[in-house]
């Protein structure tokens, strides 16, 4: 039953795509510049089926219709109401459908809100945009059908991935849709503008906002990714370098770069082929990385069951995509003549598109690497994390010093001078880090050169806000709160990766170590019954032999029952200057429980800077729109 | 005669060329050093080259009886059910490793039919397996 609907939504959602291709191709060869009303409609009516298909979809998980194969692999009837909702999109199926509803929504949005610019424009890139509908639609439809049955009808579904059933994860899929998805229409506005003459400022202004509704997307979704392997996954890190996450973080490097770009198109006319290419680039690397996510091709730890014949048809789509829009952009490439003054913000930015472009080849290279090896001799091998850090590291002393610098560079012709501002600044940054080094212990040379650049942004941000703050102006805050938050986030993770103290035991009930300054007591263990699993909750005392406090951690191993699973819950303590943070795993029912316990200082400043360097971006959005 | 905005612009492409040839350079170099190889126990038994004593990531599947956990340390023993080879590991194991699931220790050899990880990796799906060892372990299971 839901099965029929839900295929005739789609089935419908792709008949208006035609149509809607039909009608704009009839509008752009008309004379009179007006819109068809049939293509608002279509649109309109296009959003709605989609929209309808994914709430079909959702009733199935809700209602638990294990004649839906998606429905019957990932759900049970006992998972918890809100699982069931997300374990929605907490497969492939399910999140092609929501990739196409983001693909749609997007669709329908640039066309009703971008009254102010050309028909042809606007014709094109819808036109663009819903040829990637029908190519992924068709895909959803032949491949991944999340609405396809199953026979006989079974009675109970083999429930979804206990380390899925996460607040975290059930927002993260989401998030980096709207994120690497909504990069989607500035793929399309970029063909778009490049078939209908639609260049410079007006062209940036356009995209603008969609490029910052991404960015602002994708940081999150990175975020909330990181958050919950920080705390799912036991192991203390939140970052791997595997390629799940890189293929996530390949568009935000695009991203970033394009926005800054953006700027300079839409205030000095200029760098409107980087733009175009970067706005290409956006997407085709988010699907990419879903192919390479998606279809097996590389050897990462955390992505779930996949299969082959999904990697061949995003390869050929992907392939067409790419030389399509290659294609249009050499046919349509128009000199153009760089005028640029070395000093000038405009060059900076070109500068932080080069860092950009750096990172982003750098995580590409590593990335796709084992790819080449297992073609050309057949071993299977995979890039370990002191690449991207040997290599990325220490590119970022440079750059948060541009990062702080750049900013107040102004257009066209910059006299720069080195103010006493500046060097009172990097007296405070070397002061602070010598401060931190005596409180915290030392660190490496390369550290200290990262901790006091990062010092050194934070500073100038701050002192940037107070001059702003100072003179009355209205002024845009968000790069400010932006670059500030940077600034934090890589003295943090600096601080967190240099002072983190990891101990792994295997201890008995009742058992006593010491280790550092602290005493851990492995006080009880309790058994609990909840409704989906069994826990095995245990007790330990952490005495601090410093300070003579002491605090309880209550780590579980969780039992699940559909599917049968066995996970173990970390116990994190978070306070401002540190967590704590414990987790007990037990094998074969042995005596011994094996416990690492880690202390990871300002764990929770790192989620607060990444959470400011979005909020900047929704800041800027904001002002955008008034 | 080149005009001075010629050379210059020369130079200039020189210098930009030769920085980015030192970065890949660079960038390979560091690449080489970092590379995991992946190996299932039969390669490691057939494969004479492989060294031992360098980082290396071992896939297969946890024997079904072959935990044994210690005041110490935890080892296993990770087949294809054609080779075997035995782990140990001192740290605490991943969610979702269990007996007759696919793990992959990453460490290194100690000989050829011992193995020290220091870290073990579980994939987060309760079916996973590594790919490599689907093929093998289709050949000698019926």
């Amino acid at each position: 039953m839901l099965s029929n609907i839900g295929n005739s939504l789609v089935v419908l959602s792709l008949a208006t795509s035609i149509l809607i291709i039909y009608f704009a191709s009839h509008s752009l060869s008309n004379k009179n510049s007006l819109i068809t009303k049939k293509v608002f409609h279509l649109s309109l009516y296009q959003s709605t089926f989609t929209i309808m298909a994914f709430f079909i979809l959702i009733t199935g998980f809700i209602i638990s219709d294990f004649s839906l194969i998606t429905v019957f692999q990932n759900s049970h009837t006992t998972k918890p109401f809100f699982y069931k909702i997300a374990g929605t999109w907490g497969n492939h199926e399910g999140s092609l459908l929501l990739w196409i509803n983001v693909l749609v929504i997007f669709s329908y949005l640039f066309l009703i809100l971008n009254k102010a610019s050309s028909l042809k424009y606007r014709m094109y890139t819808l036109i663009t945009q819903n040829i990637l509908i029908i190519g992924f639609i068709l895909f959803l439809l032949f491949n991944s059908n999340p609405f396809s049955v199953i026979e006989p009808l079974p009675k109970e579904g083999l429930g979804l991935n206990p380390i899925l059933q996460d607040p975290a994860l059930a927002i993260h899929p989401p998030l980096l849709y709207v994120g690497f998805v909504g990069s989607s229409i500035y793929f399309s506005a970029a063909i778009g503008s490049l078939l209908s003459n639609f260049r410079g400022e007006s062209f940036a202004e356009s995209i603008k906002p969609w490029v910052l509704v991404s960015w602002i997307f994708q940081t999150l979704g990175i975020i909330v990714g990181s958050i919950w392997a920080y705390y799912e996954l036991g192991w203390g890190g939140f970052w791997f370098w595997d390629p799940v996450e890189n293929a996530s973080l390949m568009p935000w490097f695009v991203m970033t770069a394009l926005m800054h770009s953006a700027m300079v198109l839409q205030k000095r006319n200029t760098l409107y082929p980087w733009v175009i290419i970067l706005c290409l680039s956006t997407f085709t690397l988010s699907v990419t990385g879903t192919f390479l996510v998606r279809s097996g091709v590389l050897n990462s730890v955390h992505t779930f069951a996949n299969d082959p014949s999904r990697g061949i048809y995003i390869l050929i789509f992907l392939s067409l995509m790419i030389f399509a829009s290659l294609t249009i952009f050499f046919v349509n490439h128009k000199k153009e003549i760089y005028n640029f003054n070395a000093n000038s913000k405009e060059s900076f930015i070109l500068i932080n598109n080069w860092f950009m472009a750096f990172f982003l080849a750098t995580v590409l290279i590593g990335t796709t690497y084992p790819i080449f090896t297992e073609v050309l001799n057949e071993s299977k091998i995979s890039v370990g994390p002191p690449f991207y850090n040997i290599i990325i590291i220490p590119m970022i002393v440079p750059f948060l010093l541009l990062m702080a610098l750049a900013p107040s560079v102004k257009w066209i012709k910059n006299n720069f001078k080195i103010s006493k501002s500046l060097i009172l600044i990097s007296i405070m940054a070397i002061f602070f880090n010598i401060f931190i080094t005596l409180y915290l212990g030392s660190y490496s040379f390369l550290t200290n050169l990262i901790i006091t650049s990062s010092l050194f942004l934070i500073i100038h941000s701050l002192i940037d806000l107070i001059k702003i703050y100072r003179k009355k102006i209205n002024f845009n805050y968000s790069r400010i709160v932006s670059h500030f938050g940077f600034g934090l986030l890589v003295l943090f993770i600096g601080l967190n990766h240099t002072f983190s103290i990891e101990e792994d035991f295997n201890l008995k009930q009742g058992d006593v170590r010491k280790f550092e300054n602290y005493s851990l007591t492995f006080e009880t263990l309790k058994l609990e019954k909840k409704n989906n699993y069994k826990a095995v909750i245990g007790k330990f005392n952490i005495l601090d032999l410093k300070k003579g406090t002491y605090q309880t951690l209550l780590p579980e191993i969780r039992v699940y029952s559909q599917p049968e699973t066995l996970t173990y819950e970390s116990s994190i303590r978070s306070r401002l200057a540190y967590d704590l943070y414990l987790t007990m795993s037990n094998i074969n029912r042995s005596e011994f429980y094996n416990i690492k316990f880690q202390k990871k200082p300002f764990m929770i400043w790192i989620w607060i800077s990444s959470f400011l360097i979005a909020f900047g971006g929704t800041l800027r959005f904001f002002k955008n729109e008034n | 005669m080149p005009t001075k905005k010629v050379k210059n612009r020369i130079l200039f492409l020189i210098v930009a060329a030769s920085i980015f040839l030192l970065f890949i350079f660079f960038v390979l170099k560091t690449l080489n050093k970092n590379l995991l190889y992946f190996s299932t126990p039969t390669d490691v038994i057939k494969n004479d080259s492989l060294m031992i004593g360098k980082k290396m990531r071992l896939g297969g599947m946890v024997k079904k009886d072959s935990i044994l956990v210690n005041k110490k340390e935890i080892k296993f023993i990770i087949t294809d059910y054609n080779n075997e080879i035995i782990v140990s590991f001192k740290g605490s194991v991943p969610n979702l490793f269990s007996e007759e699931k696919g793990v992959i220790a990453e460490g290194e050899l100690k000989d050829k039919k011992f193995f020290i990880a220091s870290r073990i990796l579980a994939k987060h799906d309760e079916n996973y397996m590594p790919p490599e060892l689907k093929e093998v372990i289709k050949n000698n299971v019926k």
